[in-house]
């Protein structure tokens, strides 16, 4: 368990003063008893989370936790943090209102690849779009679980489920690339089990001024179980691309591999030996283009998958400012305002 | 001219009708907006297309503007009109069959092309073959009156000169019921500052057409109608979309809650949204939601957060809405839902009123998910209707379905406006860090009502959500029992919004055996109903709902008192069947489905064959 202590601010206001708060794991964990299926991983998620909270310096009554449905929707029951379990795909909508309304919380939002990508798709993008700031955890398994195991949003084309016994023939969405089109302002993508990377991604998200959005690669072991090996198996190190903004792309055991540009101008993979270093793309989170073509460059995580922060860039947040005039602007109101509102426009006295 | 005689009128019906591009709306606002300054009585109903600019000289496209005032008080935009002002054949043809029998038509002569004639469908001019023998018509060439008016102004073409005139047809019937101009010059100077040339056409088109009338041997009588006795007072025009974002901001103000609004654009509702929006001085906060649903979980969010939480929206909306609504009803947290209702089923006629949603407010979400139901009686009333629906939202925790339609939000009345000071208290009473240590989400007060604990209070960190919650604790508990009694439980909260709402109180001054009931927009039609008959000697009562549920205490044994109820609805007989469900009452009803309000002249006939 860590223990930790900070008293510089992160970017957000709910650090408020920047005073020194001292807070542990346990302080983020609700006494609920956590009911996913035993090796869900959604437990890893969790306790990463848990774990990660303290950091921010923020105490638990500044933060608030809105959840869809779905399993990732229990979430908010496991924190001891202000919490919002919504309905079917419209937790980012919920958030929105909450994070408008009230700036100086720390508003995360929970959701899952059929939560978000399909009912609450449109709730997502425009979250996105308009830049508020909230976290949005996409916990994506690529298969519903709650409901028992039919294909989502994310499942590959052909994928045999109960919905589906000759074959999906849906083309899935890559998550990426679907927030990268709704403009977020930052995207990044972690692995479930991997506590040290997601935490450093949660880190920069949590920094972040607007939305953040990070798809978490969550294998359901019961209904889709290995869905991300390729990439989150013990030995396939080796497939994750980790990403570092400013530091030239590369990966492999010993980071033998490494991005380029292809004649076309597309990314492609390469033997470091074989192009040298200085061929190598250098990561920029500000380069919008950069963005699209690594979320490109792995549509399916079934090889070379780039992890980490894919785009981070610095824009206005939702009516950023907006909040503190209206705050100012209520100071001091009273009956004599509601008086010279009903009198604004033409009245007439009758004695 | 001294030649000219003046009448006096007690009440006059005025319909300014025209294409959905001249500006008829806009002539009909500044006409009330000088009557109401007269100090007559008025109430206006606007009926548009839902076409925006539908093809000029249609049917469809015509537009139409109904003013009603008067020297006494009243309380419809009157059934059939006086006078009928027609821009061009289309808004002679749709508009001359409710005319009353030789009443006034002032044609505007230039409209009546061979084309615009053919888009009406008229093989010939109705000025020519004597179709019109039996009213008076004034044929007036506006257009050309209207450019020649504005010669001479700078920078105005003869095609832009034409487009002023509705101000000259206002400026004539201004002149003919004898109406002060200066609101009107006022309205256009201002609203025109920037744009010299447009104001000087207004204006110049303004003052041609009222010279007209002034000078010309056309019309020999001009009309007045004096001030309405009223009760002392400061008065205001009014319509229910203003006063309802007046109610919102009162609420706002007097609980110290920010005003928080989300909202779909969707007609009639969006005009709230218009009208928040320009309120930031009130630190009124509105979002411009993606979709229906997303404004309402922006409301309940903002809620949550221990804002005012608003969504206003049409029927089409209230269906998407339906599901928030009722974890809303799980989370118990204040919420306005506003249905500024509109005639359905589906796209319906978006422009058209009717107030069909009462059922699908009481009852339209699965589950046992009961909400009080609040609804608007008058354009005035809005503003005391959101305000008492924000006060129970908050004092009971609950969401709450605020009624209006199209009819309320459109029309204006005069409104005597209210001392502020005696305006309900709303208090948040939200609740305290005191509690830390012992807090428990859902605990209840005397009224049913839980804490509201909004983030940012220590040791009250809690998760609430749609699942069934374990009573006091709000665990998430799926106990059989636990769950029968959380349904009495909110049921009972809901249900006991009754003790304080009042009872029914009719209007019976002679003791009558049939009682008129009535909910929402029909009150001018059933009061103004009721007067007339008591005017010739009938005896008739009539009462009003503005809580739908729960209805108020004495509802039944009321009704129960009468021998003969009557219910008129502008739906298939909505409350009419609550009504008689819940009280065995067999009322009988009067239902009318046009897109149209109830008239007092057509509930006159009704009740009266029912006496």
């Amino acid at each position: 368990m860590s223990e930790t202590s900070i008293s510089k601010g992160n970017g957000h206001p709910a650090n408020g003063d920047g005073a020194t708060v001292t807070l542990t794991k346990k302080d983020f964990a609700s006494e609920a008893e956590t009911r996913w299926c035993p090796g869900c991983g959604d437990y890893a998620i969790l306790a990463t989370v848990q774990q990660f909270l303290p950091e921010m310096g923020i105490p638990p009554e500044k933060i608030v936790f809105v959840a869809g449905i779905g399993c990732s929707g229990r979430f908010a029951y496991y924190m001891s943090t202000y919490g919002v379990h919504g309905i079917h795909g419209r937790a980012p909508a919920l958030a929105t209102g909450l994070a408008v309304a009230r700036p100086d919380l720390s508003v995360w939002v929970v959701t899952g690849d059929g939560d978000s990508l399909s009912i609450g798709g449109n709730h997502l993008i425009h979250a996105l779009r308009r830049n508020v700031p909230i976290n949005i955890l996409l916990f994506n398994n690529q298969i519903y679980g709650l409901t028992k195991g039919q294909y989502s949003p994310t499942s590959e084309e052909g994928k045999v489920t109960k919905s589906t016994p000759f074959g999906s023939q849906d083309h899935p969405f890559n998550p990426v690339a679907l927030s990268l089109g709704a403009d977020a302002s930052f995207v990044a993508r972690t692995v479930d089990t991997d506590r040290d990377h997601e935490s450093e991604v949660l880190r920069a998200a949590a920094a972040h001024r607007g939305s953040s959005f990070v798809e978490i690669y969550q294998n359901c072991n019961v209904f889709n179980d290995g869905a991300f090996d390729a990439v989150r198996a013990k030995g396939k190190e080796a497939n994750q691309i980790r990403l570092v903004d400013g530091e030239p792309i590369r990966f492999g055991v010993e980071g033998e591999r490494g991005v380029v540009r292809g004649a076309n101008g597309r990314l492609e993979l390469a033997d470091v030996a074989e192009v040298g270093e200085d061929a190598l793309v250098v990561h920029d989170a500000d380069d919008p283009t950069l963005a699209y073509a690594l979320a490109r460059l792995a549509d399916r995580p079934t090889g070379p998958t780039p992890l980490g922060v894919i785009r981070a860039s610095d824009r206005p947040t939702y009516a950023e400012g907006v909040g503190e005039e209206l705050a100012t602007a209520r100071e001091g109101l009273g009956d004599d305002d509601i008086a010279s509102l009903l009198r604004s426009g033409d009245t007439w006295t009758i004695d | 001219m001294e030649s000219k005689t003046v009448e006096e009128k007690e009440r006059v019906v005025i319909r300014f009708a025209g294409d959905s591009g001249d500006g008829i709306q806009l002539s009909g606002n500044l006409f009330a907006a000088e009557t109401a300054l007269i100090g007559n009585d008025l109430v206006t109903l606007p009926d548009f297309p839902a076409e925006i600019r539908a093809p000029a000289g249609t049917l469809a496209g015509v537009s139409a503007f109904q003013i009603h005032f008067a020297s006494r008080e009243i309380l419809t935009p009157g059934g059939r009109p006086n006078v009928l002002v027609a821009m061009n054949p289309a808004a002679l043809k749709a508009n001359i069959a409710e005319l009353e029998p030789g009443g006034i038509v002032i044609a505007n002569e230039d409209g009546f092309t061979k084309g615009n004639l053919g888009k009406a469908h008229y093989d010939e001019s109705p000025l020519e073959d004597g179709s019109l023998d039996s009213y008076q018509l004034f044929r007036v060439p506006m257009t050309s009156m209207t450019v020649r008016a504005t010669e001479g102004i700078d920078e105005i073409s003869s095609r832009d000169a034409a487009r002023s005139k509705n101000f000259f047809a206002l400026g004539l019937v201004s002149w003919m019921y004898s109406r002060p101009t200066d609101s009107t010059i006022t309205w256009i100077e201002k609203k025109f500052e920037s744009k010299p040339p447009i104001r000087d056409a207004n204006l110049a088109a303004f003052r041609a057409g009222f010279n007209f009338g002034e000078t010309a041997e056309l019309l020999q009588v001009s009309y007045s109608v004096k001030a309405a006795p009223a009760e002392p007072g400061t008065y205001r025009a009014v319509n229910g979309t203003t006063a309802t974002a007046f109610g919102l901001i009162a609420a706002s103000v007097r609980s110290g809650l920010p005003l928080f609004l989300a909202s779909y654009p969707i007609t009639p509702a969006s005009e709230i949204l218009h009208e928040l929006s320009r309120q930031r001085r009130f630190g009124v906060r509105t979002v411009q939601a993606e979709d229906e649903i997303a404004a309402v979980n922006m409301a309940l969010g903002a809620a949550f957060g221990g804002h005012l939480g608003i969504t206003a929206t049409s029927g089409p909306g209230m269906d998407l809405k339906a599901e928030t609504i009722g974890l809303a009803v799980a989370l118990e947290l204040p919420m306005l839902v506003i249905d500024v209702q509109r005639a359905g089923p589906s796209t319906g006629m978006p422009t058209k009123t009717e107030a069909a949603d009462l059922l699908s407010a009481i009852y339209g979400r699965h589950g046992e998910s009961p909400l009080p139901v609040v609804a608007a009686s008058t354009p005035a009333d809005c503003f005391e209707s959101a305000l008492e629906a924000a006060r129970i939202a908050v004092a009971y925790r609950t969401p709450v379905i605020l009624l209006s339609d199209t009819f309320l939000a459109n029309s204006s009345e005069p409104w005597r406006l209210p001392d502020v000071s005696e305006l309900p208290e709303i208090d948040p009473a939200f609740a305290t860090d005191a509690d830390a240590g012992k807090f428990q989400p859902y605990a209840r007060d005397d009224r049913g009502a839980r804490p509201w604990a909004v983030p940012g209070t220590p040791g009250l960190a809690h998760v609430i959500g749609g699942l069934e919650k374990e009573d006091v604790t709000g665990q998430i508990s799926y106990e059989p029992e636990n769950h029968a009694r959380m349904t009495e439980l909110r049921a009972a909260k809901v249900a006991g919004i009754a003790d304080e709402i009042g009872d029914l109180v009719p209007d019976d001054p002679d003791g009558a055996d049939m009682l008129v009931l009535g909910w929402g927009s029909s009150y001018g039609a059933i009061t103004g109903a009721a007067r007339r008959i008591r005017r010739r000697g009938g005896k008739v009562a009539c009462a009003h709902m503005r809580h739908l549920n729960p209805l108020p205490p004495n509802t039944g044994e009321l009704l129960r008192s009468y021998e003969k109820v009557l219910i008129p609805e502008t739906n298939s007989g909505q409350l009419w069947r609550i009504i008689r469900a819940e009280f065995l009452v067999d009322a009988l009803r009067y239902n009318k489905v046009e897109g149209l309000p109830i008239f007092a002249e057509e509930l006159d006939e009704v009740i009266s064959a029912h006496l």
